[in-house]
């Protein structure tokens, strides 16, 4: 079913909405991987509005940046609670690994662009060598993420005050040191619905390379599925950039 | 020329395809795991027709407790066993639970599945002149996520806590806290895991037949003159696509609040003199995720029915539609205000008086696109020859309860007047009829209208009379005078008024809700001896059995995989060609190109005859398209 491969010219007096063929002269996969995209963006609109509305309802801190300590009466500043890098205990280094992370998330989506190109071109050792660095970007961020999560779990050497006066070290889903319940809860959930599907990404882009290795998609004739793949794989990337920007940035 | 020959190749192809598998399947493949849209359909419309009456059944239980609060209802322990009290009535909070039961069995798994994933399966395709779905893979994942969904929601009622119990709309706290009565317990877990594989479900189905429509259509199938089922199918399919993720959301969220001791929806909660540890969250928050999805919810439910009402009217009245864009514009008025008026639920949630104001301006406006829709269907009936069928009736018994129903619509959107009729019977009479029987009828009228192309023999139209006049007065004798017990302030999902003095008055005409009830139901079973009946009994049905002019009816009695024999029908012409001045016949099947009607042809359309020969340049996009 390749040879499908048409220039659209409709006949004069008719548009390429008569019918007949395809009007966005693309496959109906790559339409469904659009409107499921659009579906799963409403899924994380209603996460991060929820998170928004649930924050913006407790205080913020309001003192001086340099007095900040964790207190189960304000929510947190985030530079203040993602400030440690792997293998540097003790260095006060604010966003830099998380920023790490989202850099090496948004190269994956480079390397996502220069694998569909060169399916594109019917390149097949390029769409290998780009898929393979896309599926290292991603398994990349998930472990910075895992290591993210597992200081953000075990906590500081402090510590911080729960409202009973207790000390508590980290956080899970009920209580955590760096401020109230709900922040933890959110971080856990929304990065961790987000990393899920990171990890999809991951597993789809693996079976891509799985595929093109063993040249299913050169005796298809396009690498058309490199390309919805891609799709959903820039998604999830854009994703990432709002995450960030609403739990570490504002 | 090339191109188009590509186009039929790739036709053939697939039709080859699939009739090597339908030779070659055996009963798994042809009936079980199904690809075939027609099949799928008919799974669909089953399944649907199964809850129907399970959910029917539960509502006349518990309209026994509220109609005949005296009366013993002992000769229900073997059915029901422990949910009776030792003294012979229903448990109150299996009450609840069959309250809750109902509404959700009603709204997602009968109208929603069973209306939209029958009708939306059966005619896409068959209306847009395809061979299949977009995926029919993806489309036989469609059904068995329902139908896994289904068993889940099933299995609630044989555990020991019972099912789900906290409404329909299932608002924590009171769904949130296992501790809060049996119904929060395993039979919540159950309830948003079903859910959850309903909305995969959901999503799976919707973006197939948004796809389809877009992209598979038949040469000349602009969508102009696409029939007004295919219009209200894709508004019902984005609507889904975009508010069921928001109730994804919110039921994941509700999972941890339930299960791994977040605190999304809780806050500052005491139960059985207990402080809970919860702080942070808001209830409200999920009554606002929840009504995202919930309102448009309810187009989702009603646009299908009014889609296939429009088409059976235009047939049954010989005329063409009245005002055939401006149905399509109210549609899409309709779709779009669905997600801008969800507050409208919460107005005493205490919310806002300005933000009230707001909303109820734009509910309020939704009176208008529902106003052409009905000024349209009379329109279309006036002076028209119309023809009485059991689907006719049927759509006409629509358009009187979205009338009735809307209306009171009118006094529910008024932010003050809501104060007194918030959660009383008023609601449930609205909604009951705007959205529950009209939707109702308008799946009844599908049937009775398509069951010829499903099964390829007639109901009997006798039998249909009855069901639909028993049907129409059982309706409004349940409905009509809640209207009157709701405006006096009776409260929904009470178990008992007994103990109120207020509402003593209304124990006569709750008792005639009550037997209405029951009358309704048993009429239900009259369409289902007709309905598995005609099915291997019915009389033959012809080609065209109402002389329609859309194209399910080009297609052969019993359409196999692929839908046509030959290569697809072309279309020349929309599908309201009926009673055309001039014309031969009383109606002209979109098939019928304007060159072989130069009698009825109006000057514009003796233009378009010369784009009738070329045949445009071009092909579906099956995968694979270059740059």
């Amino acid at each position: 079913m390749a040879s499908t491969s048409t220039v659209t010219v409709p006949a004069p007096g008719k548009s390429v909405w008569d019918g007949g063929v395809s009007p966005m002269n693309a496959s109906y996969g790559k339409l469904m991987m659009w409107f499921f995209l659009l579906s799963d963006a409403f899924t994380f609109s209603a996460l991060l509005i929820t998170y928004g509305l649930v924050r913006s309802s407790h205080a913020g801190y309001d003192g001086a940046v340099e007095n900040f300590v964790f207190s189960q009466a304000y929510w947190p500043i985030p530079e203040k609670v993602f400030d440690a890098v792997p293998f540097f205990h003790g260095l006060t280094a604010p966003l830099v690994f998380v920023g790490l992370m989202t850099f090496i998330l948004i190269m994956s989506s480079v390397t996502m662009v220069l694998a569909v190109e060169a399916g594109h071109r019917m390149d097949k050792p390029a769409v290998e060598k780009w898929m393979l660095w896309t599926i290292i970007g991603g398994i990349t961020f998930l472990s910075c993420q895992a290591w993210e999560w597992s200081h953000f779990i075990h906590g500081t050497d402090a510590g911080g005050l729960l409202a009973d006066g207790t000390k508590f070290f980290g956080a899970n889903l009920s209580i955590n040191q760096y401020g109230p319940p709900d922040f933890a809860a959110f971080f856990f959930f929304i990065t961790g619905f987000h990393g899920f599907h990171v990890f999809s990404g991951v597993m789809l882009n693996f079976l891509i390379y799985y595929n093109t290795v063993t040249g299913v998609y050169e005796r298809r004739g396009h690498y058309e599925m490199v390309e919805k793949v891609g799709l959903y794989w820039h998604f999830v990337d854009l994703v990432w950039v709002f995450v960030f920007t609403f739990f570490y940035l504002v | 020329m090339a191109t188009t020959h590509t186009h039929t190749n790739i036709d053939t192809h697939h039709h080859d395809d699939h009739d090597h598998e339908h030779h070659e399947g055996n009963f798994w493949t042809n009936y079980i795991f199904c690809q075939d849209h027609k099949v799928i359909a008919k799974q669909f419309l089953i399944t649907g027709i199964f809850w129907a009456l399970f959910g029917g059944i539960l509502s006349v239980i518990f309209r026994l407790q509220l109609g005949f609060p005296e009366m013993s209802l002992e000769w229900l322990r073997p059915l029901l066993g422990g949910w009776i009290t030792p003294e012979g009535k229903i448990d109150a909070e299996f009450y609840l639970a069959l309250v809750t039961m109902h509404g959700t069995i009603m709204v997602f798994f009968v109208l929603t599945a069973g209306l939209s994933g029958t009708f939306s399966n059966f005619l896409i395709p068959l209306q847009i002149g395809a061979r299949d779905m977009a995926s029919g893979f993806m489309n036989m994942l469609s059904y068995w996520f329902f139908f896994l969904s289904s068993v889940v929601m099933l299995s609630s009622f044989f555990i020991e806590t019972g099912p789900a119990s906290g409404g329909w709309t299932v608002y924590p706290p009171l769904s949130a806290l296992p501790q809060a009565m049996h119904g929060s317990g395993l039979g919540m877990t159950l309830w948003l895991v079903a859910m959850a594989l309903f909305i995969v479900s959901s999503l799976l189905g919707g973006i197939n037949y948004i796809t389809t429509i877009i992209n598979m259509r038949t040469r000349g199938m602009s969508f102009t003159r696409m029939p007004l089922t295919i219009w209200a199918f894709f508004f019902t399919a984005i609507i889904g696509v975009l508010s069921f993720p928001v109730l994804f959301a919110a039921a994941l969220l509700l999972i941890f609040d339930r299960s791994f001791g977040t605190s999304f929806f809780l806050s500052d909660i005491y139960i059985g003199g207990e402080a809970l540890a919860n702080v942070g969250g808001s209830p409200i928050l999920f009554q606002h995720l929840f009504w995202f999805l919930g309102h448009p919810e309810v187009y989702i439910v009603l646009l299908p029915a009014l889609g296939i009402s429009s088409e059976i009217i235009a047939t049954n009245s010989r005329k063409p539609i009245f005002g055939y864009k401006a149905m399509i514009g109210s549609m899409l008025f309709i779709a779009i205000l669905s997600f801008i008026v969800w507050a409208h639920h919460m107005f005493v949630t205490g919310m806002n008086p300005f933000l009230g104001s707001i909303f109820m301006l734009l509910t309020l406006i939704i009176a208008v696109p529902s106003a052409v829709k009905i000024f349209n269907y009379v329109t279309t009936l006036w002076k028209g020859n119309i023809r009485f069928t059991s689907a006719m009736l049927f759509s006409i018994g629509l358009v009187s309860f979205f009338l009735t129903g809307g209306i009171t619509g009118i006094f529910l959107g008024n932010s003050a007047i809501d104060i007194q009729l918030h959660d009383t019977y008023f609601v449930v009479a609205h909604f009951h009829l705007v959205m529950g029987s009209a939707s109702f009828f308008g799946m009844m009228a599908g049937v009775y209208h398509w069951f010829p192309k499903f099964f390829g023999r007639m109901m009997n139209e006798k039998l249909g009379y009855v069901h639909f006049w028993l049907t129409f007065v059982g309706v409004y004798m349940v409905f009509f005078p809640m209207h009157y017990i709701g405006i006096a302030g009776f409260p929904r999902r009470y178990y008992s008024w007994t103990n109120f003095e207020t509402f003593e008055g209304f124990t006569d005409l709750n008792t005639l809700v009550s037997v209405a009830a029951i009358l309704t139901l048993s009429a239900q079973f009259i369409f289902l001896f007709n309905f598995f009946y005609s099915i291997y009994r019915g009389r033959k049905a012809s080609a065209n059995p109402w002389k329609s002019t859309t194209l399910e009816w080009t297609t052969p009695r019993n359409p196999g995989h692929g839908n046509w024999p030959g290569e697809i029908p072309a279309v020349y012409r929309w599908p309201y060609d009926y009673s055309k001045p001039g014309a031969k016949d009383d109606f002209i099947p979109q098939t019928i190109p304007f060159s072989e009607t130069q009698e009825s042809n109006l000057p514009h359309e003796n233009e378009l005859i010369k784009l009738e020969t070329s045949n445009g340049d071009g092909a579906i996009v099956v995968e694979g398209s270059k740059h």
